[in-house]
């Protein structure tokens, strides 16, 4: 039997598992349907309810505008799956092809998509991450809870972590005039993201809407009184505030425990797969039938030297769902490489802040547009010569410009594309803290549109 | 009914915020804040928004209830 013949039958009857019933989970069945995916299908998820939107967790549903139970994702088709909800998968087993399930089931599989994501990382000392009061913000459990306690009017709200998440949460509480006290071991809110020069301006917005920022401390202890209500912060320059709701807005935790013996590459960056979405196993060997989508996803990008990048995006969920489920029931010779420009946004303080590329992919930034001063302008960062990302603060529309100019790999810094030149337009040091993913290496640029047709030629280096 | 926006498309040109002023409300300069539920009633609005998107990027539920998980299956 050929392989296109094994594939049409695998097309026809085979078993597909997806672990992981979020967005990249549902949009990969919806796509492998499209394909024309005939077999069964399971959807594995260790949350019950259907698949719902996390963003308008820390913005709609904070507000009180969208109950936490209504985010529920819209469906795209019918994907006729069964559904194994409020389990979640504790082990795979890639000798005999099933994944175990904490209960104790298994699950055979021919083919299987993980993508189950990232779970907030928990205030680390755990008497008082069970304080009444402190909160994550990840389901829409936690948001609910999250709601009630800032519409009951705290005296004080004192959020850990200015990264966006964080800051997106002081701004609905500013926006409600509930006191919030903003703490960042970093020097500067967004600093880890996007880098000193966005970071000061990010600063400057919070402490305009009256946040009380402070920067470069550490929160060493959370105190709680007699009935196990969070009173107290403890700073380390000898400091404290009196909060009656901390948020813990640390980031994320890649969910991959459940493949530690796996013998898949994984690890807290995620489960490593190629830009087809196949997952390497620990030998640095790519699999033919396990495949990776969304926030737990680690893939190399050609754009950016190879490396290989997790993205906890919304839009990179959905797009390497589409490939990955492409990928799935076609033949080598018709696999798509995920190629896309990472896109991101948050809404802050009124403001629209959005990003293409890849910022921390960079050692220079310039505002190329616009007013920094109006909060209304678009920064380029480049790295050795060409543009590798822009972001953008209320000026969106400008953004697929910045977008085909990282695709081209133009020259850095690019000139101002509209009459609003801003006066001192010279690049600066990016200044990331910590390590960043900079390394020499090879230079591409993409062509094409469409997914299937999308693809890189390698180019010579500008400087 | 269900909705969602790709906010990674959206540029803010608020054709919805004036077709489901509603469903759809400018947050700032260019913003766009939505509900991801808006009752029933608005149906035609909504449906109006999303087709006037210049970046189509408004997602209408296509199926409403069907094929609707009910909790943890038997093995």
């Amino acid at each position: 039997m050929s392989t296109a013949d094994t594939l049409q039958g695998f097309k026809r009857d085979g078993r597909v598992v997806i672990v992981g019933a979020s967005l990249a989970g549902l949009r990969a069945a919806e796509a492998l349907r499209d394909e024309g995916f005939t077999g069964k299908l399971t959807m594995i998820g260790d949350e019950l309810g259907e698949p719902y939107d996390r963003p308008p967790l820390s913005k709609q549903v904070l507000t009180g505008w969208v109950p936490a139970d209504g985010t529920t994702l819209p469906r795209r088709r019918d994907i006729d799956a069964e559904w194994l909800l409020g389990v979640p998968a504790d082990g795979l087993d890639l000798a005999n092809n099933h994944v175990r399930l904490a209960d104790g089931r298994t699950v055979p599989f021919d083919r299987m998509l993980i993508s189950t994501g990232v779970r907030a990382r928990p205030w680390p000392v755990e008497a008082e991450a069970a304080l009444d009061g402190v909160f994550v913000v990840r389901t829409r459990e936690d948001a609910a809870g999250l709601q009630r306690a800032v519409a009951a009017g705290p005296s004080r709200v004192l959020i850990i972590g200015a990264g966006f998440t964080g800051s997106e949460i002081a701004s609905v509480c500013r926006e409600r005039d509930i006191p919030v006290t903003v703490a960042e071991l970093a020097p500067s809110p967004l600093v880890g993201g996007l880098g000193a020069m966005i970071g000061e301006i990010a600063a400057d917005m919070q402490r305009a809407h009256g946040v009380d920022l402070r920067c470069g401390v550490k929160v060493t202890q959370l105190e709680g009184d007699a009935q196990g209500r969070v009173r107290r912060a403890h700073f380390s320059d000898g400091s404290t505030v009196d909060a009656d709701v901390v948020v813990v807005a640390l980031g994320g935790i890649r969910n991959t425990e459940w493949l530690r013996d796996s013998g898949l590459a994984v690890g807290v960056w995620g489960v490593a797969c190629d830009a087809g979405c196949r997952a390497f196993d620990l030998n640095g060997l790519v699999t033919d039938d396990i495949f990776v989508a969304g926030d737990v996803a680690r893939s190399p990008n050609p754009m950016y030297e190879y490396r290989f990048i997790s993205l906890e995006h919304w839009a990179n969920a959905v797009e390497q769902a589409e490939i990955a489920a492409h990928n799935m029931v076609s033949t080598q010779a018709n696999r798509w490489p995920h190629l896309s420009i990472p896109t991101f946004w948050s809404i802050q303080f009124g403001v629209n802040i959005k990003s293409v590329g890849v910022p921390t992919y960079a050692d220079e930034v310039v505002v190329t547009q616009g007013s920094v001063a109006d909060h209304r302008f678009v920064a380029a960062y480049g790295y050795q010569g060409r543009v590798t990302a822009a972001v953008s603060f209320n000026n969106a529309k400008w953004l697929d410009h910045y977008r085909q100019l990282i695709e081209r790999a133009a020259p850095f810094p690019p000139p101002c594309p509209t009459p609003d030149q801003p006066l001192d337009a010279k690049p600066v040091p990016v200044d990331f803290p910590g390590p960043t993913l900079l390394a020499q290496g090879a230079t591409v640029v993409v062509t094409g549109h469409d997914p299937g047709e999308r693809r890189v030629t390698a180019m010579r280096q500008h400087r | 009914m269900r909705v969602v926006v790709d906010l990674s498309r959206c540029q803010g040109y608020a054709q919805c915020a004036f077709l489901a002023p509603d469903a759809f409300r400018m947050h700032g300069e260019e913003a766009l804040m939505y509900s991801s539920n808006p009752d029933d009633a608005q149906r035609h609005q909504v449906l109006r928004a999303a087709a006037a998107c210049p970046l189509q990027a408004i997602l209408v539920d296509q199926l409403e209830g069907r094929d609707a998980p009910v909790g943890t299956s038997p093995s």
